[in-house]
């Protein structure tokens, strides 16, 4: 399973910089790869039925318990059979929708890994590198939406996109991290096992906050919804690949994976419910208002997520295996519809529903893949829809909790988007022919096979039911609840009351088809409720953050450098406060000895006069002067504490110094006399306030006694031993730490060299 | 500013300090000294008697730029850190030759290192005053 | 003795900022000066100072024996100190380019000189 996400990433790195020099065939070479990954996971089918997972472990981050652990489990399955398959398509498919683009290399790189990324995903176990991969799609879904990066609402698009899954990703991060802390495992299968000590976390609450929120930014729950039709200006495949069939199931998939693990817990099912339950009336409404073919089925993809929310909010084995099933259509009919919604485009060179029509007799092809795509979504027998929509009537009879409300409210929602998919599969084929569109382009092989090949298998699937649930669905769901459902799937389950609700629904959404003409008009009208979207508070938080700071960077960074300087020391001073407020280490009945002679209280009192003389003179060659004096003690004080290296060197120096400072003295100004009273006052509090700490800190370390010992006496005991040498500074300057001296000396003349060069430099702009 | 009195003491002053100087880099591995103080005192000494007789007598005098010695320093001292690698041993592993000598001790591989920084710190300390000395004689 | 150096110490500081927070050129390279020796000053004191006990080993003697003046503070403040001076030089230099070229005496008019641009 490694080896499958690396060939990804691999082949992605190979294309990305030789797909230029492949061309078209490089693109019919690379969909083979989506395909074999397919055949690979079929062949496991086998060994997964028979032993329930395949697990796969390689160490990576030992000491933070992050390994590349991956399982492949029922769901699991189900999901990398999507991944590939529907990749498969789209990948054949998008060589000839996106034929000859410029950067078709860079496409297909991103998109494979997307793929690698995606089947990471759900073959993770282990929460750290399941984060890794969820962020990488988020990434490349970035990337692809801003495809076309020249249009701007392309960019703004990928923007919001990353935003909102970036953002959801990272706090879901604090909710896994909360999670491996609580269960002392980062391993997910391990996690699954300790639901009790869960229940009992006080963090219960924060990890399923965390957790839903980013799994309800991915999905696109409300009211996280608004990026996914904005992403909608990504290239058809994209929009059919990331954000309908497989990435903005990430969220249920994890939903779905922990929820054996938080069903129950807190208000999870509850929040569930109610967001599943919004976003699926809200997407579904909305949906059929749009006049973009690809509007539409964004919308309906957003309700579709509501559906599959839901269901894990009612948590019942049935209502799991009514959730994969769901997965599975959806992604086999949505797939469909946006395939052929992309045809169409090519096709007439418009996606508008007002603009679309009696295109049956131009591309007969296309409408029986756009009949048998619309009939699986309306859920008619003998569609795979029909068993969907079959399921999750049953599961939502099931439920004990508001069993009513749910299934009415998804019986309203099933309504419109019944009629959304009849709008987008039948309305562009029905009617007229519209003379006012540009000339047809015609349909190649590679544009109407996928969508039909899409709709004749949810078909043949739909006909054929039991061979999908024994394969794949139940040892996905009995991997998930324990109990295995009651419900099966039959192409004819009698006249019971699941049946008539369903033929109700349909009867109800066809004839809001009929009765429904789409039109600018309402899609305008909805716009001006945008005030009170979340977008709108959104966009309103992003503008006042960029205020707040633009303000705060105004306010400390004023373009005076002294006050740079002053705000930096002032908060120095407020965090060695705080830290000087919790209390001092030293004992302080402990005392200096007094033990000094007249020769250093004269040095230190000559320095002190000599500074005030620097400081508060209005000469300048005072101020030279006494620098040189404060100098010359320092040096005194060498001598007189056993540092006559130091000694020397200080006075050279020193010497060097000053002969600097007058030299430099002639080429600069004489000193300001401007006095701003209330600012001395202040710098004057700054600096003796630093300087106090200063001295505090000092006398502490001096109190609490030395630090490490060894290292001096090993020089001192070694120096003439190992290194010949019996003046121990010396020694260890050249010898122990000769390493260090030759950088620094390389510093020196850094320094040097850029001295000379300023001059230099100078001189020659002047000549 | 310069005077016959310390033109002329600094004519004898200069040899006698860069001899110190040398001393002084010489002796360090055995009592307080070596390449950094003695590099200080040789520049100052170079520095006082330009100070008292210009600028292009120093010149004159070292017949060329002494920020040629800043290159020099920094190689010398590189190649007595590279010379163990030779005898493969460790870089900056010390190497010393047989016998003592008066004042120096034993001569090694620290001796050059010590050379090296001597150059490095009298070529930029010279570079920096010069540099500046003569950007204020050109107006 | 050492109560009497810290103090110094922190009046050295203080001394080198007020310096630097000023607006003349000359007075933030005075401060600079001060403020480098003030901090080779404290990494002296904090090595601990010892009297009339040099670390350089007799003639008779091997090894480094009895109360001796640690070594190491010596040794990193040398270097300290001759790498000071370079940088001093370097921001010295500097800051009279600035007032040759751009006439900037006062720092705060730097900030204009900047916007101008």
């Amino acid at each position: 399973m490694l080896t499958a996400i690396v060939v990804c990433f691999t082949t992605a790195l190979i294309f990305a910089f030789a797909g230029k020099y492949l061309g078209q065939m490089g693109t019919y070479l690379i969909s083979l790869l989506p395909a074999g990954l397919f055949l690979y996971f079929l062949s496991l089918q086998s060994e997964l039925v028979s032993s329930g997972e395949i697990l796969l472990n390689y160490s990576w981050i030992e000491s933070l318990g992050i390994d590349l652990s991956f399982r492949l489990d029922g769901m699991a399955q189900i999901f990398a059979l999507l991944i590939c398959g529907i990749g498969f398509l789209v990948y054949i498919y998008a060589a000839e929708y996106l034929k000859n683009h410029r950067h078709i290399d860079r496409f297909y790189g991103y998109l494979t890994v997307f793929m690698g990324s995606m089947l990471g995903l759900v073959l993770s176990n282990n929460l750290i590198t399941l984060f890794i991969f969820w962020e990488l799609t988020s990434i490349t879904s970035f990337f692809l939406i801003g495809f076309n990066h020249r249009d701007l609402l392309a960019r703004k698009a990928a923007l919001t996109a990353l935003t909102l899954t970036g953002g959801g990703g990272l706090i879901m991060l604090v909710g896994f991290i909360m999670m491996g802390q609580v269960a002392g495992t980062y391993t997910i299968s391990e996690i699954l096992q300790s639901g009790d000590v869960f229940a009992d976390s006080i963090y219960l609450g924060l990890i399923i906050l965390a957790l839903l929120v980013g799994c309800f930014t991915k999905s696109a729950q409300f009211p996280f919804h608004f990026w996914l039709p904005d992403a909608m200006r990504a290239p058809t495949p994209i929009s059919t690949y990331l954000h309908s069939a497989t990435m903005v199931k990430a969220g249920v998939y994890l939903l779905a994976r922990f929820s054996p693990l938080f069903d129950g817990e807190l208000y999870w099912n509850e929040a569930l419910l109610l967001f599943g339950g919004i976003t699926m009336l809200y997407g579904a409404i909305n949906s059929i208002f749009k006049t973009d073919l690809k509007a539409i089925l964004a919308y309906t993809t957003i309700s579709a997520l509501g559906i599959m929310v839901l269901m894990i909010g009612i948590g019942s084995s049935t209502a799991i295996l009514a959730l994969l099933l769901f997965i599975v259509v959806h992604a086999l009919y949505k797939a469909g519809l946006f395939l052929l919604t992309g045809a169409l485009d090519h096709l007439t060179g418009t996606r508008e529903i007002t603009r679309l029509s009696g295109l049956r007799t131009k591309s007969g092809i296309l409408f029986v893949a756009g009949i048998l795509a619309a009939v699986s979504s309306a859920g008619i027998i003998p569609a795979l829809g029909y068993h969907g929509k079959h399921l999750i009537y049953a599961a939502a009879m099931e439920t004990d909790l508001l069993s009513f409300l749910i299934l009415s409210l998804i019986v309203a929602a099933n309504l419109f988007i019944i009629c959304a998919g009849f709008l987008v599969g039948i309305k562009p084929f029905t009617g007229r022919p519209n003379s006012g569109n540009a000339p047809l382009h015609p349909t190649s092989l590679l544009l109407w096979a996928p969508p039909l090949l899409l709709g004749v298998l949810g078909m043949v699937a739909g006909i054929f039911p039991s061979y999908l649930e024994a394969h794949l669905l139940i040892p996905a769901q009995t991997g998930i609840t324990s109990v295995e459902s009651t419900a099966h799937l039959h192409l004819w389950s009698g006249f019971d009351p699941v049946f008539w609700m369903s033929f109700f629904t349909v009867l109800g959404g066809v004839g809001l088809y009929l009765l429904f003409r789409p039109s600018h008009r309402y899609s305008n009208q909805l716009k001006s409720l945008e005030k009170i979207s979340s977008r709108y508070l959104l966009e309103q938080i992003i503008r006042g953050t960029k205020n707040f700071f633009y303000f705060i960077t105004h306010l400390l960074q004023n373009g005076y450098l002294r006050y740079y300087t002053a705000v930096i020391l002032t908060f120095l001073i407020f965090l060695i406060g705080l830290r000087m407020n919790l209390g001092f280490v030293s004992d302080h009945q402990m005392s200096f000895p007094v033990d000094f002679t007249f020769n250093e209280i004269a040095t230190v009192a000559i320095m002190v006069i000599s500074i005030f003389l620097a400081v508060f003179t209005s000469s300048r060659i005072v101020a030279v002067a006494s620098l040189g004096g404060v100098g010359m003690c320092i040096c005194l004080l060498f001598v007189y504490y056993s540092a006559p290296d130091l000694a020397m060197t200080q006075f050279t120096i020193d010497t060097l110094t000053v002969v600097l400072f007058v030299l430099l003295l002639k080429k600069l100004p004489t000193y300001l006399t401007k006095v701003d009273t209330g600012l001395n006052w202040r710098d004057l509090v700054i600096s003796c306030t630093f300087g106090a700490m200063i001295s505090v800190i000092a006398m502490e370390i001096l109190l609490t006694g030395s630090v490490v010992e060894g290292i001096s006496s090993y020089y001192a005991e070694n120096a003439y031993q190992l290194a010949k040498g019996k003046n121990v500074v010396n020694v260890i300057l050249v010898d122990f730490r000769g390493v260090d001296t030759l950088i620094e000396i390389t510093v020196l003349a850094v320094a040097g060299l850029g001295v000379f060069s300023l001059i230099r430099l100078h001189m020659s702009v002047d000549s | 500013m310069t005077t016959l009195i310390l033109r002329t003491a600094a004519v004898y002053l200069m040899p006698l300090l860069l001899l110190f100087s040398v001393f002084i880099l010489l002796r360090g591995h055995y009592l307080p000294g070596g390449g950094f103080v003695g590099g200080l005192i040789a520049s100052i000494a170079l520095v006082v008697y330009g100070y008292a007789n210009g600028i292009n007598q120093i010149k004159m005098f070292l017949r060329f730029h002494p920020g040629a010695l800043i290159p020099t320093g920094v190689t010398l001292s590189l190649l007595s850190g590279t010379l163990p690698l030779f005898y493969s041993r460790p870089f900056m592993t010390g190497l010393w030759l047989e016998g003592t000598y008066p004042i120096i001790g034993q001569v090694g591989t620290a001796l050059i290192f010590d050379i090296g920084v001597y150059f490095v710190v009298v070529g930029t300390a010279l570079t920096i005053i010069f540099s500046i000395a003569e950007d204020n004689e050109r107006d | 003795m050492e109560i009497i150096l810290a103090v110094l110490i922190g009046f050295m500081y203080a001394a080198g900022i007020y310096l630097i927070l000023r607006r003349s050129l000359v007075k933030l390279i005075v401060g600079l000066i001060i403020l480098g020796n003030a901090v080779n000053l404290l990494l002296f004191l904090l090595g601990g100072i010892t009297k009339g006990q040099p670390p350089v080993i007799g003639d008779a003697e091997k090894l480094l024996a009895g109360v001796y003046a640690d070594p190491l503070p010596q040794a990193l403040i040398l270097t300290a100190i001759v790498i000071s001076f370079g940088l001093q030089a370097f921001a010295m230099v500097l800051l009279q380019r600035e007032y040759i070229q751009g006439g900037v005496e006062d720092l705060d008019n730097l900030k204009e000189e900047d916007e101008e641009k």
